[in-house]
């Protein structure tokens, strides 16, 4: 029998564990128990002196099990595992009890009764030491390749970042051309530097770069495989034009007879049933939008294929799926702003001069419906009155309760094109706080708020209602004056609240990455992790980890660039150690375990006559599901065994 | 005399992705919940026997409480579907043994610390209310 000798360390963490318990008590009351060779309480257990002080004593006194009591295993369980590796001591020996997050920062009006509990979750710990064995893991080669989902100004940050340093990319992008909303709009705040100028030759730069393969017009349709090592199957949608073939001469386009409601530009232009989502698409192919192409729904026309000069409209291509092996992912998919229409008050879809932030951007861009003039959509004249609402579904329970973090400034930007485009036009601003945190921010704030015939009140509006001359009439209560006023506008323009995209949800669960607030991704942690999901090799870049503007966007994106490039350039990646065994001795080759792994990693095999279930070792993702199914209990996961786990339990039920 | 008022003891089965994260969180916010709570990692739900949650009761433990990742949110594509399965199976077993109240299950997500502490409070309370859980002397 082994002679188990445990050393236990209790962190003091500052005050955060010692404010409410002490350690030298909880230290000296673990130290009588049997095997514990030596029981230590330190300031910081993290720190290098604390972590020598581990190595130390394994070395000194022989220690062949660690317990530090500290803080959640996913702060410094590696760390610690690192520290008992230095010693020369398997890293699956050492256990870490959580007693900071989970006992005093949670029962500090406690004190006495958390003290209690500390000790007995670490002779919890203790008795399951007895248990522990050695564990190693096995190492694969890193598939040297990304996949970035999402073509807007994060995956193409994202994307040349990572092409740069020398990976290969594939690029995903949902619509006809890359851009994603900062295309639509007209200029960037607080600069005022036009959107399309910065953004364009990023696009180009993307369209030709020898290491992005853009595949525009596509959604990812399934992911399996592992860190390192995914396969994921993109599916080209069907475009009806051979882009191989097609120049990008635009003259399809030009002779195509049927208008639809252009998407890019929010409802307010048109497009053709065949078109390219702006002039500056990248790449510059068009697709054939099959919903409203004559011949594809009514058997008539053809008119791009007569006049296509290389023979490039295919109108039986079909979808294609095409597999990629890739070692890390980039989910950089953005927002959608919200369905303001559910602000019923506001008039949204009711009232034809309620128009959103979005589709202000796409009326005062030069490249938009109205050619850059900003007009009442009733009649198609300037408007002489604009009122700006902010928080239209933001900060609010009803709707969304977080705040956009961009609106204020999108607002005030928002002022400012009236301005230009109407000079005598008179501006109400209705906010809620004008939060104007970010790097210039505050001066843009000043610079717009001391322009002539511009008024901030800061109030939410009551209900707006729609003048017989389609102009609209809404009270306020202005708090900052104790005074309700009353604003008449020929044009209201909602501040929208931001929320993921519509299909976030299902490609999050192909992804199996965290939901956060909001439904936005859950980084692994709020500060330190920003850009690590619960996955590793799948990375998140932008808005979908949370509202963002563009200058955080971009670094954002740089540093998920970064963590995939650190990934992939080690070369190896480690499997998990967790993994399910069988005891082939009892197993009775049921099947069960392998009717219920979701990940086929275990199969029935005939040896010497019998059935037993196999585990492939590289398969197996260490869930552990085919050991809680297991009649007899002959499959078993590595440091989740029976006898661990139950000894875990029968220690803290005993108390 | 008055008596002690009773402090149940409450095992709570956490898997490593969502759960425990999720308790994880309501630390971090400085959630205040009840002390009675003692949580075992497991990496997934599906993980939980029905024999750890019987040998939990038997060993003095007076609730039980399984919690998982949400339904479609599992981190092992769909170990919490087996979780519930094994779940409504056991829940028939005890209440042929008159236990039934004794064991819940909850799905809590990783951002969800606030509904984690809300649940803890509630099953506590609620296990408070049933009294000891006398196995051993039965």
């Amino acid at each position: 029998m082994e002679d188990v000798r445990i050393g236990v360390y209790v962190c003091h963490c500052g005050k955060n564990i010692a404010g409410v318990i002490n350690p030298r008590k909880v230290a000296d009351t673990i130290s009588k128990l049997p095997h514990v060779i030596i029981a230590r309480d330190y300031l910081y257990m993290c720190s290098s002196p604390g972590q020598d002080l581990i190595v130390e004593d394994i070395r000194k006194h022989n220690l062949n099990r660690v317990i530090v009591a500290a803080c959640s295993p996913s702060m410094h369980l590696h760390t610690f595992q690192n520290a008992v590796k230095r010693a020369g001591l398997n890293p699956y020996l050492l256990e870490i009890v959580n007693i900071r997050e989970q006992a005093t920062w949670v029962h500090d009006d406690n004190p006495e009764k958390t003290e209690k509990k500390v000790i007995e979750l670490i002779k919890a710990a203790v008795e399951r030491a007895f248990h522990l064995y050695p564990l190693t893991t096995e190492t694969f080669p890193v598939e040297k390749k990304s996949l970035v989902i999402g073509g807007g100004i994060a995956g193409i940050k994202a994307a040349l970042d990572l092409a740069n340093a020398g990976y290969k990319v594939y690029l995903v992008e949902k619509r006809q051309s890359i851009g994603g909303k900062m295309a639509q709009f007209d200029k960037t705040f607080p600069t005022l530097d036009c959107a399309q100028c910065i953004l364009t030759p990023l696009m180009v730069e993307v369209g030709s770069h020898p290491n992005i393969t853009l595949l525009a017009y596509s959604e990812v349709e399934d992911v399996n495989g592992s860190p390192g090592n995914f396969t994921v199957r993109v599916k080209l949608k069907a475009r009806y034009v051979n882009w191989d073939k097609c120049t990008g001469c635009g003259t399809c386009v030009e002779k195509c007879p049927k208008k639809v409601v252009s998407d890019f530009d929010e409802g307010l232009g048109f497009r053709k049933a065949i078109y390219f989502e702006f002039p500056q698409a990248i790449p510059r192919k068009p697709v054939i939008d099959a919903e409203n192409c004559l011949y594809l729904t009514r058997g008539i026309c053809r008119v791009c294929e007569r006049f296509c000069p290389v023979g490039a409209i295919d109108f039986n291509q079909q979808p294609e799926l095409l597999e990629l092996k890739v070692g890390t992912i980039i989910v950089a998919v953005g927002f959608d702003i919200y369905d303001v229409s559910k602000l019923y008050e506001y008039g949204y879809g009711r009232y034809k001069n309620v128009i959103t932030g979005l589709q202000l951007e796409r009326l005062s861009s030069a490249n938009g419906p109205t050619k850059g003039r900003i007009v009442k959509i009733s009649d198609g004249k300037e408007p002489k009155t604009v009122a700006i609402i902010l928080c239209a579904g933001s900060r609010d329970e009803k709707h969304v309760n977080y705040c956009c973090r961009v609106g204020c400034i999108l607002g005030l930007k928002h002022v400012y094109y009236v301005k230009k485009a109407v000079p005598d036009a008179k501006v109400v601003v209705c906010y809620t706080d004008i939060r104007a945190f970010g790097k210039g921010f505050e001066e843009f704030y000043r610079k717009i708020r001391s322009l002539d015939n511009v008024y901030l009140i800061r109030g939410r509006p009551m209900e707006i209602f729609e003048n017989k001359d389609g102009s609209l009439s809404f009270d306020v209560y202005d708090s900052n004056t104790d005074l309700m006023v009353h604003v008449d506008a020929d044009l209201v323009v909602l501040e929208t609240a931001v929320v993921p995209p519509k299909d976030w949800e299902e490609l999050r669960r192909k992804l199996k990455i965290s939901c956060g607030p909001g439904g936005f991704a859950l980084e692994l942690h709020p500060k330190l992790k920003p850009v690590e999901t619960t996955v590793d090799g799948i990375y998140l870049a932008g808005f979908i980890q949370g509202p963002k503007d563009i200058p955080d966007v971009v670094a954002h994106s740089g540093a998920a660039a970064s963590a995939a490039i650190a990934f992939m350039s080690k070369g190896y990646v480690e499997s998990t150690p967790y993994i399910a065994f069988v005891d082939e001795d009892i197993c009775s080759g049921c099947g069960i375990c392998a009717s219920i792994c979701p990940f086929e990693a275990i199969s029935i095999e005939v040896e010497e006559g019998r059935r037993v279930a196999k585990v492939d070792s590289i398969k197996c993702k260490g869930c552990g599901a085919c050991v809680g199914s297991c009649p007899s209990g002959a499959i078993q996961q590595h440091y989740f065994t029976d006898i661990q786990v139950l000894t875990e339990v029968e220690a803290l039920a005993r108390g | 005399m008055k008596e002690e008022e009773f402090e149940p003891k409450i095992i709570v089965f956490a898997c490593n992705w969502c759960s425990y994260a999720g308790i994880d969180l309501a630390g971090t916010s400085r959630i205040r919940y009840p002390h009675n709570i003692r949580v075992v990692r497991t990496m997934c739900s599906s993980r939980v026997t029905p024999e750890m949650i019987l040998d939990a009761l038997r060993s003095g433990a007076d609730g039980v409480l399984i919690t998982g990742c949400h339904p479609g949110d599992c981190h092992y594509i769909s170990g919490n579907y087996l979780t519930l399965r094994k779940y409504y199976l056991l829940k028939k077993f005890l209440k042929e043994m008159g236990l039934e109240n004794r064991v819940a299950l909850a799905w809590i997500s990783a951002s969800e610390g606030e509904k984690w502490a809300r649940i803890a409070k509630e099953f506590t309370e609620y296990i408070k209310k049933l009294g000891p859980l006398k196995i051993k002397e039965v």
